[in-house]
C-alpha cells in the first residue's frame, strides 16, 4: 500500500500529473474575487472566509475524476484488483493520495491568500484548522463518487453532480467555523460538527467506494 | 491441481456467453483458449481471475495464486521501466525484477520512461510484470499482440521455464505459440444457448 502511495505521489507531480491543478485554481479564484467585487476592504474581510472556502471545495473537485480514470484507462485499476492488496485499501490510499496532491496544499496556501481577501487577524488559525479537518471528508467523498463513475466516458459532469451535493455539510460547517473565528465568536460547536463528518465519512465511505468499484469492473 | 474450473457459466454484458465450461490445470501444464471472436475467451479469464462473478460453477485455486494480464498492460508512461517493475514487486511483496528484465530483454530500456516505448516494448513490459509477481497460475489474454516473431519465441521461452518450475498458464491466443507441451480446449462447443423471450427482462434485472 505504501508502494501504491508512493507511485501516485511520484505521478502526481511528474509531468502531466494533477499536482499544482487544484492549487491554480484556487489561486486564480482568490485573486480575481478582489476584482469583482470592488475595493471594499470590509466586504471583503466578512465574505472572506466564505470565499476561501468555496475556492478549496472547487478546486478538490477539479482534480477529482482523475483519481481512478486514469488507471482504469491503463489497466492498472483491473491488475491492482487482482492483486494482493484489499480493495478498500486501494481506496484509502487513492483518497489519501489526493488529499496529499490536493487537499494539503490547499491548507498551506490558504492563509497566504487569506491577506489578498483581508481576512481578520484572529480568523487565521481557524481557517486552517477547519481546511485541515474538512479537506480530508473532500477527498474521501471525492473519491467515493469517482469510483461511481469510474467506466463512464466523460463521467466529469455526473460526477461534479453525485457529489456537490454530499460536499454540502462539510462546506456549511467548514465555512461557519472560519466566520466565526474570524469575527472572534464561539467555534467549538460547527468545529465538533465539521471533524464528526470527517470522521464518518473516513470511516464509512471507503467501503462503499470499494464494494462500487468491484461493480464498476465487471 | 493447480487450478480447476468446474461448470462455469459466463456473461458479458448481462447476455451469457459460455456455459458448462469445465478445465483442469495441474502443475507445469499449460492450456490454450481457442475460439473465434466474441466467443467469450476473455470474459472467461476475467471470471477466473475474479474481476466479474460467474452465472455458475465454481473456481478451485490455491488463494493468492492467480495473475492476471489483460489487452492493457497497466503500464504508466510516466515512470521508467524499473520503477514500473518496482511497483508491482512491491504489490505482490516481492523484490527480485532481475530476472524479469532479463527474460524479456529490457536490460537497455530500464531507464527509459514507458512512456517512450514502442507497442511491443511496452507489451514485454507488461508480460515481465508477471515473473515479478512471483504468482504460479499466469491467465493471460492475447499475450502476443504487438510482439515480433522473436519476442513470441522469448515469451514462449518464459511461459516453458515457468511451466517447468511448476507453475501453469492460462492463454486465450489465435496464434501458434509452438508450445507442444500446450494443450488446446476450443471454446465453440461451450456456446451458451440463446436466451428464451420469457427471459427477456430478466436480462436487465
Amino acid at each position: 500500500m505504501i508502494a501504491l502511495l508512493t507511485r501516485d505521489m511520484r505521478l502526481a507531480v511528474r509531468a502531466g500529473g494533477g499536482f499544482g491543478l487544484g492549487l491554480a485554481f484556487f489561486l486564480i479564484v482568490v485573486v480575481l474575487v478582489p476584482f469583482g467585487v470592488g475595493p471594499q476592504s470590509a466586504l471583503l474581510s466578512r465574505i472572506a472566509p466564505g470565499m476561501l472556502w468555496l475556492g478549496a471545495l472547487l478546486a478538490c473537485l477539479l482534480s477529482l475524476d482523475r483519481i481512478f480514470a486514469l488507471d482504469h484507462e491503463d489497466g492498472s485499476l483491473d491488475l491492482l484488483a487482482t492483486s494482493p492488496l484489499p480493495m478498500e485499501g486501494i481506496v484509502v490510499v487513492k483518497a489519501f493520495a489526493h488529499w496529499l496532491t490536493t487537499g494539503l496544499p490547499l491548507v498551506l496556501a490558504a492563509p497566504v491568500l487569506g491577506v489578498l481577501l483581508n481576512l481578520p487577524g484572529p480568523g487565521f488559525g481557524w481557517l486552517v484548522l477547519s481546511l485541515v479537518l474538512g479537506t480530508p471528508a473532500l477527498s474521501v467523498i471525492g473519491t467515493f463518487g469517482a469510483a461511481l463513475t469510474v467506466g463512464l466516458k466523460r463521467g466529469g459532469l455526473l460526477l461534479s453532480l453525485l457529489v456537490l451535493p454530499l460536499y454540502v455539510p462539510t462546506l456549511i460547517f467548514g465555512a461557519e467555523v472560519a466566520r466565526r473565528g474570524a469575527e472572534g465568536l464561539a467555534v467549538t460547536t460547527p468545529l465538533a460538527l465539521l471533524a464528526g463528518i470527517t470522521c464518518g465519512t473516513i470511516a464509512l465511505l471507503p467501503f462503499a467506494s470499494a464494494a462500487v468499484l468491484k461493480v464498476n469492473l465487471r | 491441481m493447480v487450478l480447476r474450473v468446474t461448470d462455469m457459466g459466463v456473461a458479458r454484458g448481462g447476455v451469457p456467453v459460455l456455459e458448462g465450461v469445465s478445465l483442469a490445470l495441474g502443475p507445469g501444464e499449460a492450456l490454450v483458449l481457442r475460439g473465434p471472436n466474441g466467443i467469450g475467451k476473455t470474459t472467461l479469464l476475467r471470471t477466473v481471475a475474479g474481476l466479474q462473478p460467474a452465472l455458475g460453477g465454481e473456481v478451485e485455486a490455491a488463494p493468492e495464486s492467480l495473475v492476471y494480464a489483460g489487452h492493457a498492460d497497466g503500464i504508466k508512461a510516466a515512470l521508467t521501466v524499473v520503477e514500473n517493475l518496482h511497483f508491482w514487486a512491491q504489490v505482490f511483496g516481492t523484490k527480485d525484477i532481475s530476472r524479469a528484465l532479463e527474460t524479456f530483454r529490457l536490460g537497455p530500456l530500464t531507464n527509459r520512461q514507458a512512456g517512450a516505448l514502442s507497442a511491443g516494448q511496452k507489451r514485454r513490459l507488461g508480460l515481465a510484470r508477471l515473473l515479478v509477481t512471483g504468482r504460479s497460475v499466469w491467465l493471460l489474454d492475447e499475450p502476443t499482440v504487438s510482439l515480433d516473431t522473436d519476442a513470441v519465441a522469448m515469451f514462449a521461452g518464459a511461459v516453458r521455464a515457468h511451466l517447468a518450475a511448476g507453475g501453469a498458464a492460462l492463454i486465450a491466443t489465435h496464434i501458434d505459440l509452438r508450445l507442444s507441451e500446450a494443450r488446446i480446449l476450443d471454446l465453440a462447443p461451450y456456446r451458451a444457448a440463446p436466451l428464451a423471450v420469457e427471459d427477456f427482462d430478466g436480462v436487465f434485472l
